[in-house]
């Protein structure tokens, strides 16, 4: 009985770091998806399809050209935040004055045509980036390396976005413009400039994690479907646009991921995650970190 | 006089429409027409509740439902789909509810209704991909062949039959469609789409009037998704539940036109017409052209057309039409920016 408990304690303290490493990256991915939400107040329902793109740019730019990892990741962040703000200015900026249901929706149409056109150029089959990483071992316990990475790559990202926003002009004014629309453009601040800027920040931070989900995962025109619904259910349960709820809801929601792969099917840690949020809409409605009215 | 003609109208539209299989017999043309009735009904369903503003990305979940029940109390426990379809209403009525209360309760509206219908969808497509010891996961399931009688079995051989159906199950969805449109509820609910706390001020009950639709609307959607399993006698996860069925059912309804009675059917004509001439004019080099076009056709019709392709052709034929509702006008003015 007793070595059974010492096993059961190892594996349970390899989940909980493991779900500390998934939290760092979903809170990277909800991080995009709140910036966007919360200046713009759009969801861009396609923010893992852009990821998917992300990826498939890393993993030509390896394989393809050649390009070694680190200088293709900067090329990838950029492509995905011109994305971004194409994306902005082709299919959101005609519908701004458009009830925010028509707005989502046409971003539904977007992952559509991300997806589709992935599958179209690139076909359906499953690549890698081919780069295999190390497994670090600690005492009994391993943890893949390409996870420590993007964790800390994650958590540098957001330290970045973290420091524009508050110390650069630039940023104060995103961050008014979240609290009140109207008024910034009255206060000499160009809005439309603001919301470009924003969807590019946006559109990179999708593009990072995507160079770090490449290391982990293998890429396809569906994987977008993998990911996603698990952000938008962590950028609603930290209350969309909160970005210190989010954060805090990533690494909840990988916990319980992380916990219930431990004694089931990985599914089931998805379906637990789910089964969780629903009954946090119930509890907290507005989000983890709403105050009570 | 004008009601009479139209129910004359519809009358002979009927007749035409059960008379056809009798006269043109092409099994192919006729599986297409059993599909679009079938997709038709389940896009009318969305439609339902998806024309107040109640934006749900959770249907493909329900359908889901009601094809994985009926298929599973088939063959696990035998129970036929005349029980088993009743069975997964149920399942995926009270599932609207366990979801819908707290949604309608709290005041759970636009973004955050989106993406917990969304949760809803993923979580019903994690649930049968996890269960792949009793549902065959991503591979997909089908229906054991019923060895006995076809009729308790609900598996019938000949397109023709299927036909009748699918179109029985399509006009019972437009006959749905037209009592809501001419309900209280009706008025209840578009009072609440433009304005919740004055709905509530006026004395309507949000929460229930909310329920009601959505769950009407996941009941029917749920016997879409048994129709559709009895008929293809193969299901996939990813073909009747998850995000990207959701996603088709609101992309036909709009590119239809949401707030006619036939605009969830003329988008699903259009769409499987679509999906179909691609299949066949480029065999599997058109894998993914299909949904290439829809996506942009989305955006363009959003961005231009939000009232759809019937709406719109309806509106331009009868000019003189009685005061648009509110949210229509609103969508008006999003077709033209600026004016």
């Amino acid at each position: 009985m007793q070595g059974f408990l010492d096993i059961f304690d190892i594996y349970l303290l390899e989940a909980v770091i493991n779900g500390i490493l998934l939290g760092g990256v979903l809170a990277l991915l909800a991080l995009g998806l709140n910036l966007i939400f919360g200046v713009i107040d759009v969801t861009w329902i396609c923010y893992a399809e852009l990821v998917m793109i992300g990826m498939y740019a890393m993993y030509f730019m390896v394989q393809y050209y050649g390009l070694s990892y680190f200088v293709a990741a900067p090329f990838t962040v950029l492509l995905v935040a011109m994305l971004g703000a194409a994306l902005h200015f082709l299919v959101i900026a005609p519908l701004l004055t458009a009830p925010p249901i028509n707005q989502l929706l046409a971003t539904g149409g977007v992952l559509f045509v991300l997806q589709s056109f992935a599958t179209v150029a690139f076909g359906i089959d499953f690549r890698n980036l081919g780069i295999r990483l190390p497994v670090l071992a600690f005492g009994d316990m391993n943890f893949s390396y390409a996870r420590l990475l993007s964790f800390l790559a994650a958590l540098v990202g957001m330290v970045c976005v973290y420091l524009f926003m508050t110390r650069t002009f630039t940023g104060t004014a995103i961050r008014a413009i979240s609290q009140d629309r109207q008024i910034m453009a009255l206060m000499g601040v160009d809005t439309r400039r603001i919301y470009l800027i924003t969807s590019a920040i946006g559109g990179g931070l999708a593009g990072l994690a995507a160079c770090l989900l490449v290391l982990q995962y293998d890429v396809h025109p569906f994987v977008g479907l993998s990911f996603g619904p698990i952000t938008f259910l962590i950028c609603v349960l930290g209350g969309l646009g909160n970005f210190i709820g989010g954060f805090i809801a990533a690494f909840v929601f990988a916990e319980i991921i992380s916990l219930g792969g431990l004694f089931s099917d990985l599914e089931w840690g998805y379906v637990l995650a789910f089964a969780f949020f629903i009954v946090m809409m119930f509890i907290r409605p507005a989000g983890l970190l709403a105050r009570r009215r | 006089m004008m009601e009479q003609g139209r129910l004359a109208a519809w009358g002979i539209g009927l007749a035409a429409l059960v008379a056809l299989p009798f006269v043109y017999r092409d099994p192919y043309h006729l599986h297409i027409l059993v599909l679009i009735l079938i997709w038709s009904f389940a896009y009318t369903s969305w439609s339902i509740m998806g024309r107040f503003g109640l934006v749900s990305l959770g249907h493909g979940g329900f359908m889901g439902i009601g094809a994985y029940v009926t298929a599973l109390l088939w063959n696990h426990l035998g129970w036929s789909p005349w029980i088993g379809i009743p069975v997964s209403m149920v399942a995926a009525g009270t599932l609207a509810l366990i979801v819908g209360y707290p949604c309608f309760r709290f005041r759970i509206t636009g973004h955050y209704f989106v993406l917990v219908t969304l949760a809803l969808s993923g979580i019903v497509l994690q649930v049968i991909t996890a269960t792949r010891d009793y549902t065959g996961g991503s591979l997909g399931y089908t229906p054991n062949r019923a060895s006995g009688n076809k009729l308790l079995a609900l598996q019938f051989d000949d397109k023709l039959t299927w036909y009748l159906i699918a179109l029985g199950v399509w006009l019972f969805g437009i006959v749905v469609w037209h009592w809501v449109d001419r309900s209280m509820s009706r008025y209840a609910l578009e009072a609440i789409s433009e304005d919740e706390d004055a709905a509530a001020a006026a004395g309507v009950n949000v929460t229930a009037e909310k329920l009601k639709i959505t769950l009407l609307s996941a009941v029917m959607t749920a016997l879409a998704g048994a129709i559709y399993c009895q008929y293809q006698m193969f299901i996939t996860p990813d073909t009747v539940s998850g995000i990207a069925v959701s996603l088709q059912m609101v992309f036909a309804a709009i590119v239809g036109g949401l707030f006619v009675s036939l605009g969830p059917t003329f988008g699903a004509v259009i769409t499987i017409l679509l999906a179909e001439t691609l299949r066949i004019g480029f065999g599997t080099k058109a894998v993914g052209w299909d949904n290439l076009v829809y996506g942009v056709l989305l955006v363009l019709f959003i961005i231009f057309l939000p009232k759809g392709i019937l709406g719109s052709v309806l509106d331009r034929l009868k000019p003189q039409r009685k005061v648009p509702r509110a949210h229509e006008q609103e969508a008006v003015q999003i077709a033209r920016p600026g004016t």
